[in-house]
């Protein structure tokens, strides 16, 4: 009928948006040597955290809790690599045990606060009115708080565990999911493809889940990377305080503070467990920031 | 033939709360579409035109219930559709469907062709799904896209094609009535023409009624039946294209036809110029609406609403809002420019 719809031959290239993002993507993050490093990084601890403890007691028979008092708070040595603590266990076995736990605190705690906040989020941002009021001074209150003092009162309330630190961090991550998504979802909405499936009579549970939320997925993912992070660091910062995992689990905020009792005599029991968080978090830090400019390059300035 | 009535509009009025102070309470309303009513038979293209701002595309989506009407009736063959329950509205949807302006925000970017057109008709449950894609595909050909073009996403279709796909969007779910906001606006002109032609021909084969929203006059001239002017939230003046471009009674229709450009270089004519800007539909003035800019504005129009009635000189089903309309026609009242 037209001369726009001529031209097209038949065995045009197939390309599928979602795919060329990803790509664009891809190149974009490669293109950035700091993020690049921190992913690497990444990708080296969950490595370590899944094949570590396996090496470890395959290869030597060092276990994470096995004491020797004659070896005690060694300094670090072919033998030791990070040195013993005060009961002589091995602290580099140590560490490679308790990465799992840190990655376990910082992904299933991210996990768990995006769900409930970018639901929070949505549903605030979609329905508007009298339930975004509520759901976002809710928020506002838990906002308030400085991240560490809320993980700290919700820890005391539940006990201290290893899961109830995953719950506090987790609660303490739904606000910042929250505020994002019901950001994005305001700007979403008023798109005219999100009235156009409206005027179709499309529920408001398929107009949220098929519409709104694949498209405010970018925030969100860089979003869970930064939060990581500060959920690692949360997460050491409680069984710093004798709120998280109980001893002797290889918990590395615990170890920390197990450490700082030798800090004159012995400084390498601190050292490496807070060496260890500093990199991790570090390592997720520039991750997220890369990930956030290389899905958001106006973001960038 | 005894026309048949479609959609009735019967006191529509639309208002948006402004929410200020410290509690967010509702301070005022912005009034975009301020007690209107019109009735559209079957079959037929009616046109609402006016500048921005002047309610008729939130005309169009409160009869849509996009945007909750917040008072008056709109009656689609019968049925009150601004009382029914959401569910309910969801069966009507089929019926009544929406063309958009921006063929590049009306489709969602993840999807394919054939997924949005798919969408549609598992939403309203058209056709039972192994009978969906040749529908698809037929439907394609019916806008004049191809068939293979359906596994495509919209990032490889011009703006022209998208428009068309909003279209077979609309169609897929067999509508009776087609909302079209200002569905050609955004198009060039070479491809607005072949949109509206489609439209048209589409208006033929499945007996369509078109409600045609629009700031275009030469648009409007060429697709519609009768055509209604808007200004700030009201309307001035109702009519069939004929009586409406040949004999315009309000001053504003007046002043919005003159400026309707003549293809004919030497050609005189006398261009109304409006004086200043629209007022606000947050505080409109009292009485008729227009006198603030309009040049035979007296005492009365300042106070007085003027109601929609048919003079000696109109046809039958010719309206306009104007108190002096006998008066300006006769030459008896002088422009005050």
């Amino acid at each position: 009928m037209s001369e726009e719809t001529v031209n097209h031959p038949v065995t045009a290239k197939k390309v599928n948006p979602q795919l060329e993002s990803f790509k664009q993507f891809w190149r974009r993050l490669a293109k950035n040597r700091a993020a690049l490093i921190g992913g690497i990084m990444i990708l080296f601890f969950v490595i370590m955290a899944f094949l570590g403890p396996w090496i470890i007691s395959t290869f030597t028979d060092w276990e994470p809790n096995k004491t020797s008092v004659a070896n005690k708070l060694q300094g670090p040595s072919a033998e030791h690599w990070f040195g013993t603590d005060s009961f002589g266990r091995d602290i580099f076995t140590r560490i490679v045990f308790g990465m799992k736990l840190t990655l376990y605190v910082g992904f299933l705690s991210v996990f768990v606060g995006g769900i409930v906040g970018v639901i929070l989020g949505i549903v605030s941002g979609y329905y508007g009115g009298k339930v975004d009021t509520i759901i976002m001074r809710l928020m506002d209150v838990l906002l308030a708080f400085p991240g560490i003092l809320l993980a700290l009162a919700i820890v005391a309330v539940l006990g201290g565990s290893l899961t109830n630190v995953i719950i506090a961090v987790g609660i303490f991550s739904v606000p910042a999911f929250a505020r994002i998504v019901r950001g994005s979802t305001l700007s979403v909405k008023k798109l005219e493809y999100i009235d156009a499936v409206r005027a179709l009579g499309a529920s408001d549970f398929r107009i949220i889940f098929k519409h709104i939320l694949p498209n405010v997925m970018s925030p969100i993912i860089v979003q869970a990377s930064l939060r990581i992070a500060t959920a690692i660091l949360t997460g050491a910062g409680l069984a710093f305080l004798g709120l998280g995992a109980q001893p002797p689990a290889p918990e590395w905020g615990a170890m920390l503070n197990e450490g700082r009792q030798y800090m004159y005599e012995a400084g390498h029991v601190a050292l490496f467990p807070g060496l260890m968080i500093v990199v991790v978090v570090l390592a997720f830090n520039i991750f997220g920031d890369g990930v956030r400019d290389a899905l958001d390059p106006k973001m960038k300035k | 033939m005894a026309k048949q009535e479609l959609l009735k509009v019967e006191g529509l009025k639309q208002y948006f709360p402004i929410k200020g102070g410290f509690l967010g309470r509702t301070v005022n309303h912005v009034k975009a579409v301020d007690d209107i009513s019109f009735t559209i038979y079957e079959g037929e293209t009616v046109s609402i035109v006016g500048e921005s701002g002047c309610g008729k595309s939130t005309t169009g989506r409160s009869i849509l219930r996009l945007e909750e009407p917040t008072e008056g009736k709109v009656e689609f063959q019968g049925v009150d559709l601004a009382t029914i329950s959401k569910r309910q509205m969801r069966d009507y949807r089929k019926d009544l469907q929406i063309i958009f302006q921006d063929p590049y925000a009306s489709i969602n970017p993840r999807q394919t062709v054939a997924s949005v057109l798919n969408e549609a008709m598992e939403i309203q449950n058209v056709l039972p799904a192994n009978k969906r894609r040749a529908r698809i595909e037929e439907l394609l050909e019916t806008v004049g896209l191809l068939p293979y073009q359906a596994d495509r996403f919209p990032h490889e279709f011009s703006g022209g094609q998208r428009q068309r796909i909003g279209i077979a969007r609309a169609l897929s779910v067999d509508p009776k009535l087609i909302i079209c906001d200002e569905a050609v606006s955004a198009l060039d002109v070479s491809i607005q023409a072949q949109v509206l032609n489609l439209l048209e021909d589409l208006q033929e084969q499945y007996n369509l009624t078109y409600l045609f929203i629009s700031h275009d006059l030469g648009v409007v001239r060429h697709i519609s039946d009768r055509i209604i002017v808007m200004y700030l939230g009201k309307i001035v003046e109702i009519a069939d294209k004929h009586s409406l471009f040949e004999n315009p009674q309000h001053p504003y229709t007046k002043a919005l036809l003159s400026a309707i450009p003549v293809p004919d270089p030497d050609k005189k004519k006398e261009r109304i110029v409006l004086k200043g800007d629209v007022p606000s539909p947050i505080d409109p003035p009292a009485g008729c609406r227009f006198h603030t800019r309009c040049p035979f504005a007296t005492d009365k129009c300042r106070t007085e609403e003027p109601k929609l009635r048919t003079s000696d000189l109109m046809k039958e089903g010719h309206e306009a809002a104007c108190h002096y309309m006998e008066e300006i026609s006769a030459g008896a009242m002088q422009p005050n420019y």
